[in-house]
């Protein structure tokens, strides 16, 4: 007490005591005021202004400045009227967009966008015309799935995603260097927004055909499948007789060859 | 080769003297040394000792196997940092495998260090018979068939011969369980057709719903069948679908060819094609929603279905058939009609006159 009565006077002691009584006032605002709320509401004129900003930046260069794409030319970009937020979200978030460079495939690489930037660029392009919105957390929910549903799941699987993404869902090749990424370890927003909208060359699985429970119970299949541990230990990557093949031959067969060279090189008798 | 005296002493068979045949002559054998085992008896029970603990440690091991089997949990799982193994399986692979390999590498040890390594030739023998033994066959051979008087009643022989021959009548009229005769009458109502019809409905595959044109977006896929192969089961089932399946994808019309025969097959930019490859039939559903071509996994046929499914890379020789479809009064899409040619892979008597080739209209 003495400490601080003795030094009241000192010249630094109001700039001191300005500084603390800002610090004091932020503290109480950031517990007093609600959350930020993260997300694409159309109705957020602010946001969407926002996403027009972030969009003129990272997006416009091929896909125009008010998303009405480029179809010729050699910077080409799809028009992004109609595409919805679920389109922007999977797109921005997995890291595939805004791409590195115009090519056949858009690979997946590290996001740079904030979730509030993502969810302002997903407002802008959802304010260009009538798109699928991001779906709601319960659309992909499956904690709640039964045995029955998983094994319909797969069954949807095997016939509307097995033939690009394999059996497991591995991934697989497609023309001209394309390919069908891996699904093993998505995050279920993405595996749901991805049948929503469509991304690149995959087909759109719309909401009246594959309906929200079939959607949810191929993300159910997904997830309880890549769970499961293998019980031959080495899954070689789950793309069946190829690896496999290749394993067994060259490294077991081969191995067996050079274990029975290793012995007739060292003589046909002993020294 | 104490037992070849009769067929010539060693070394009088290959002329080693000859020098048109045997430019180079025969080195022999190589000088024989003795092991280290065979001079040494310290290093020969060394061998042995050896060789009797890689063969000792294979009834442990297959006592082990046997141990594991019962004792070990099915779902117990070690990890060897990103692998996942089940122990049971692990144990089970590790004892048996090692037990084979001690056995053999007891038997290699066994043969290279101590069994008896010297060297000898053993010269081949004619493979013919002796003249002895070929008259002997012949005269028994005689004898057997007067014996059996075969000679004398002539009738047993021949009715033998008749149901010798008649008895493979059964084995072959057999061989028509394997399928109908391919006639041409009944290739038109099997292989040829499909249980599409006017009328039918296209159902999701798996659910077996119906769908509207406006439920199908721009760049959708739909894996599909007749929704009358929910009436077959059993064989009858898998035949049709193999047959029958189709996939239905929406296109932006603006982007496509559109034949004018075909103008009324499709309902705005919606086309229904075979998912059955027309090179060996795979089910066929791996489309690019931007380039609209649909590649076959099996050998790489693709088909351009934004132009009536002509083949636009692969070793498939016809186009995809396309199924014309129309909605009926709810709004639903239906077949107008079933496939014009047969869907599926190639066989020798397909007429491929009526198939879409690039340039028709």
């Amino acid at each position: 007490m003495r400490l601080l009565s003795s030094r009241r006077r000192h010249p630094a002691a109001k700039a001191l005591l300005l500084v603390f009584g800002l610090f004091m006032m932020g503290a109480l605002y950031s517990v007093i005021a609600p959350p930020a709320q993260v997300s694409a509401d159309t109705g957020n004129s602010q946001q969407i202004a926002e996403g027009k900003a972030l969009f003129a930046v990272g997006c416009a260069s091929c896909h125009g400045l008010n998303g009405e794409g480029q179809i010729s030319g050699t910077i080409q970009g799809p028009p992004l009227t109609g595409v919805g937020a679920a389109a922007v979200d999977f797109q921005v978030s997995s890291g595939r967009m805004p791409m590195a460079r115009p090519g056949e495939q858009a690979p997946v690489k590290p996001n740079v966008y904030t979730e509030e930037e993502i969810a302002a660029l997903a407002a802008y392009v959802a304010s260009l015309g009538p798109g699928p919105a991001i779906p709601e957390p319960a659309n992909y929910d499956t904690a709640n799935l039964s045995a029955e549903d998983l094994a319909r799941g797969g069954e949807l699987f095997r016939t509307n995603c097995s033939a690009c993404h394999n059996f497991e869902g591995a991934g697989g090749a497609l023309p001209n260097g394309k390919y069908a990424p891996p699904l093993i370890g998505l995050d279920s927003q993405r595996v749901y927004e991805a049948m929503l909208t469509g991304p690149q060359q995959m087909p759109v699985f719309s909401e009246e055909v594959l309906r929200p429970e079939d959607k949810r119970a191929i993300i159910g299949y997904l997830n309880s499948l890549h769970e499961r541990p293998s019980d031959g230990g080495l899954a070689l990557g789950g793309l069946g007789p190829v690896s496999e093949g290749l394993w067994a031959w060259i490294i077991g067969v081969g191995g067996l060859i050079f274990f029975a060279m290793w012995i007739a090189a060292r003589g046909a008798k002993a020294k | 080769m104490s037992d070849d005296t009769s067929h010539g002493q060693p070394g009088t068979e290959v002329a080693t003297v000859d020098e048109e045949r045997y430019p180079v002559p025969d080195p022999g054998l190589e000088e024989h040394l003795p092991r280290l085992t065979d001079v040494d008896e310290k290093a020969a029970d060394r061998a042995t000792r050896q060789v009797a603990t890689f063969f000792g440690l294979v009834p442990l091991l297959s006592i082990g196997f046997a141990v594991v089997y019962f004792a070990v949990p099915g779902e117990a799982w070690i990890d060897f940092g990103p692998l996942r193994a089940n122990s049971r399986n692990l144990l089970l692979g590790l004892t048996f495998g090692l037990a084979l390999l001690f056995l053999g590498v007891g038997a290699v040890q066994w043969a290279r260090k101590l069994m008896d390594d010297e060297e000898r030739i053993d010269y081949r023998h004619s493979a013919a018979s002796s003249d002895d033994d070929k008259n002997y066959m012949l005269t028994e051979l005689d004898e057997v068939v007067e014996e059996s008087k075969l000679t004398r009643r002539k009738i047993i022989g021949r009715t033998l011969l008749a149901a010798l021959a008649t008895i493979l009548l059964p084995m072959i009229v057999g061989l028509a369980d394997l399928g109908p005769w391919p006639t041409k009458k009944k290739r038109a109502e099997t292989i040829e057709t499909t249980i599409w019809a006017p009328g039918v409905r296209v159902v999701h595959d798996v659910t077996f719903e119906p769908m509207k044109p406006q439920d199908i977006e721009i760049g959708q896929l739909v894996n599909a069948e007749p929704a009358n192969l929910q009436d077959l089961e059993g064989s009858e089932y898998q035949i049709e679908k193999a047959k029958a399946a189709v996939i239905v994808v929406r296109m932006d019309p603006n982007t496509i060819t559109i034949p004018p025969s075909r103008e009324d097959w499709q309902i705005g930019g919606i086309l229904c094609y075979s998912k059955i490859c027309t090179h060996v039939g795979c089910p066929i559903s791996l489309w690019e929603q931007q380039t609209h071509h649909l590649l076959c996994p099996c050998h790489q046929s693709t088909f351009d279905l934004g132009n009536s499914g002509v083949v636009v890379f692969g070793p498939a020789a016809r186009a995809l058939p396309q199924l014309p479809i129309t909605t009926d009064a709810e709004g639903y899409i239906i077949a107008r009609s079933g496939f014009d040619v047969p869907t599926g892979p190639s066989f020798f008597e397909r007429d491929s006159r009526k198939d879409f080739k690039v340039g028709d209209n």
